[in-house]
């Protein structure tokens, strides 16, 4: 990552919440290009709907969240399109879509958005997912793959428009260690080659110290941001004790 | 997006055998759609046996410029020609090994041969007596635990029956009413206006009072228990299987016969019943309402309705509706049971259920056409 690494995304005071129930307060960040940026906290401390709201699935009660300068909350049709054209999702579960097979899922984007002849949107759908390793189940049914290869086919079908930014939900929740490394080393390797910005939301240590650039840590009490930073400086040389504690895997 | 994210390709015949293809600008998801079908075309009509691709001139590739250039090699390869990209950007390179999907794999065949018709043949009755098997299990099964159940009726989930019983009968008082009614009147009126001819319409009263208690009332009153709540179970058994809700009860120890069918077939024996003698109240009313337009006083209806239809032709029907009840939800459960993976499967199952129960409703009452003829009820 260069020091002239410009912010995509800038999260401006961002309160967010249901109902009158406060989950976050004022929240304040910004993740640069390039960069693999993570999400963490205790459980329960608002992670995934801090995402829903970057991704603008939920409405905030107040603050923005500004992706390559246009606020994804506020922006409507051609500006909303423009700025979900830009961004990737992969659900925690996949969110597959149960009556396709796999090509099907990741050309369905490329139909509705592209003029690219059907020949070209299989090259690009069986390219995406031979780079998640599921090269050999382009025509598998997703209630026929198990949730490893899931989670790595919805991977792929966030990539299928070449987004700038990857938002990724517990993408390693309920793999084996391998699979779990194999899907770091795949996080590396495409935010290298394909220069994606990655946010994602974990609490796997051993993943964030492979792959973060930098985290941002979320706390439950206070409802808000109690740290910001390289995970290894955070923790050797937090101020914090339970952020210290939360890195060293103390209970 | 701004106009300078265009992309752009010249080419130039070398000799016989060679082309050079000049690529410019961007290649991303949007400029390489109409670069693409050039592109190939002009492959497809030269069919060159070497082609010099000039990579120098792209100042942008992602996934879908990366996917061209990988289908001009394997396009090339394929037909053993030969193929040479240079001076792609080095921040590019990488990209083309990496995104290399290799040969695409076999999709499945869209035609079957011979055999493999003859195959998929044996594999769906296979599949076919499995499920016959499966249903006369199920049937078994349910059967022993609804008399285990009744016999022991402490092990019945109360609770939950009494659930159901509201869910499936009080809450549909009101469309077994109304389609009551609306089969009496209409019954009634498309028969008087007939029999009218022959002076006959004080007849009308006999054919809709047994038309009613005999056939039609049970018969309308098990399809709208069927599509109203055997789907209903079907949808619900079958969302619980598919987030292993039946798994945890299994390995908890509880049966899920016990737990889930017993509850729904006691539930829809018990109101399917009732709610045919609503139907039957109510086909009545509508009838009357056309006896009274064509010049017969209520009195005179409910007289004629005493002397039309027996006890006999009452219980007769309502017999048959203890059936249909436990059809329905039998059919229901199972189906939700047999539910397979993914969102679609339930609705799947739904439909089965709403379709197998009719089916299944009307060959039972054929049944019982022919059982009462021999028992001359």
């Amino acid at each position: 990552m260069s020091p002239e690494a410009k912010p995509v995304i800038r999260v401006k005071d961002l309160t967010i919440g249901y109902n009158n129930n406060i989950v976050l307060r004022n929240i304040d960040f910004e993740i640069l290009t390039g960069e693999i940026f993570t999400i963490l906290g205790g459980s329960g401390c608002g992670k995934s709907t801090l995402l829903k709201h970057m991704i603008g699935l939920l409405q905030p009660l107040g603050g923005s969240v500004l992706i390559d300068g246009t606020d994804i909350i506020t922006a409507q049709g051609s500006d909303r399109l423009g700025v979900l054209r830009k961004i990737g999702v992969a659900y925690q579960n996949g969110a597959l879509f149960g009556s396709m097979n796999l090509m099907e899922n990741i050309c369905l984007a490329l139909e509705e958005f592209t003029d690219l002849p059907k020949d070209a949107m299989e090259m690009i759908a069986r390219m995406k997912l031979k780079i998640v390793g599921l090269g050999n189940a382009t025509h598998k049914m997703p209630a026929e793959l198990s949730g490893g290869m899931r989670k790595r086919a919805a991977i792929a079908r966030a990539l299928s428009l070449d987004p700038k930014v990857l938002f990724l939900d517990e993408p390693s929740a309920g793999l084996d260690p391998i699979t779990s490394a194999q899907l770091d080393k795949l996080i590396l390797e495409l935010s290298h080659s394909l220069r994606i910005t990655f946010v994602i939301v974990t609490h796997e240590l051993s993943s964030i110290f492979t792959v973060a650039d930098r985290v941002v840590m979320l706390d439950k009490e206070t409802k808000t941001i109690i740290a910001t930073g390289k995970p290894a400086e955070l923790r050797d040389h937090s101020d914090n004790p339970w952020v210290r504690q939360f890195f060293n895997r103390q209970a | 997006m701004d106009n300078s994210n265009t992309a752009s390709v010249d080419w130039e015949k070398l000799d016989e055998d060679r082309l050079r293809l000049v690529i410019k600008g961007r290649l991303d998801v949007e400029t390489t759609g109409s670069l693409w079908r050039k592109i190939i075309k002009t492959i497809a009509g030269t069919k060159p046996r070497e082609l010099l691709v000039d990579a120098s001139k792209i100042e942008y590739c992602d996934g879908a410029g990366i996917g061209l250039l990988l289908e001009l090699t394997q396009t090339q390869k394929q037909n053993n020609r030969r193929i040479q990209i240079t001076g792609l950007s080095p921040d590019f390179q990488p990209l083309l090994k990496l995104f290399d999907p290799g040969q695409a794999a076999e999709p499945p065949p869209k035609r079957a041969s011979l055999a493999q018709r003859i195959e998929s043949l044996g594999k769906k009755t296979t599949h076919w007596l499995q499920a016959v098997k499966a249903q006369i299990s199920f049937i078994g099964e349910a059967f022993i635990k609804l008399l285990t159940t009744l016999i022991h009726p402490r092990t019945l989930r109360w609770r939950d029956t009494f659930l159901i019983a509201e869910k499936a009968g009080a809450n549909a008082v009101g469309i077994t009413a109304l389609l009551g009614f609306l089969i009496g009147l209409i019954l009634a009126f498309q028969s008087a206006v007939a029999m009218q001819k022959f002076g006959a319409q004080v007849f009308v009263t006999d054919l809709v009072c047994l038309a009613l208690f005999r056939e039609l009332g049970p018969l309308i009153t098990a399809f709208v228990l069927a599509s109203r709540s055997g789907s209903a179970f079907a949808a619900e058994i079958g969302t619980m299987k598919i987030n292993e809700e039946i798994d945890a009860l299994t390995t908890m120890g509880m049966d899920p016969v016990r737990f889930l069918v017993v509850p729904r077939l006691i539930a829809a024996i018990c109101v399917v019943p009732l709610l045919t003698m609503f139907n039957n109240l109510f086909g009545l009313i509508g009838c009357g309402v056309v006896m009274s337009f064509f010049g017969s006083p209520p009195v005179t209806y409910l007289h004629r309705i005493q002397q039309a239809a027996t006890m006999t032709d009452l219980l007769g029907g309502l017999a048959k509706t203890f059936v249909f009840g436990a059809l329905i939800a039998g059919i229901g459960c199972l189906r939700g049971i047999q539910t397979g993976a993914g969102p679609s499967a339930v609705g799947d199952s739904a439909t089965r259920a709403v379709v197998s129960g009719i089916v299944a409703i009307v060959v039972a009452d054929g049944a019982f056409a022919v059982l009462y003829y021999f028992l001359n009820i």
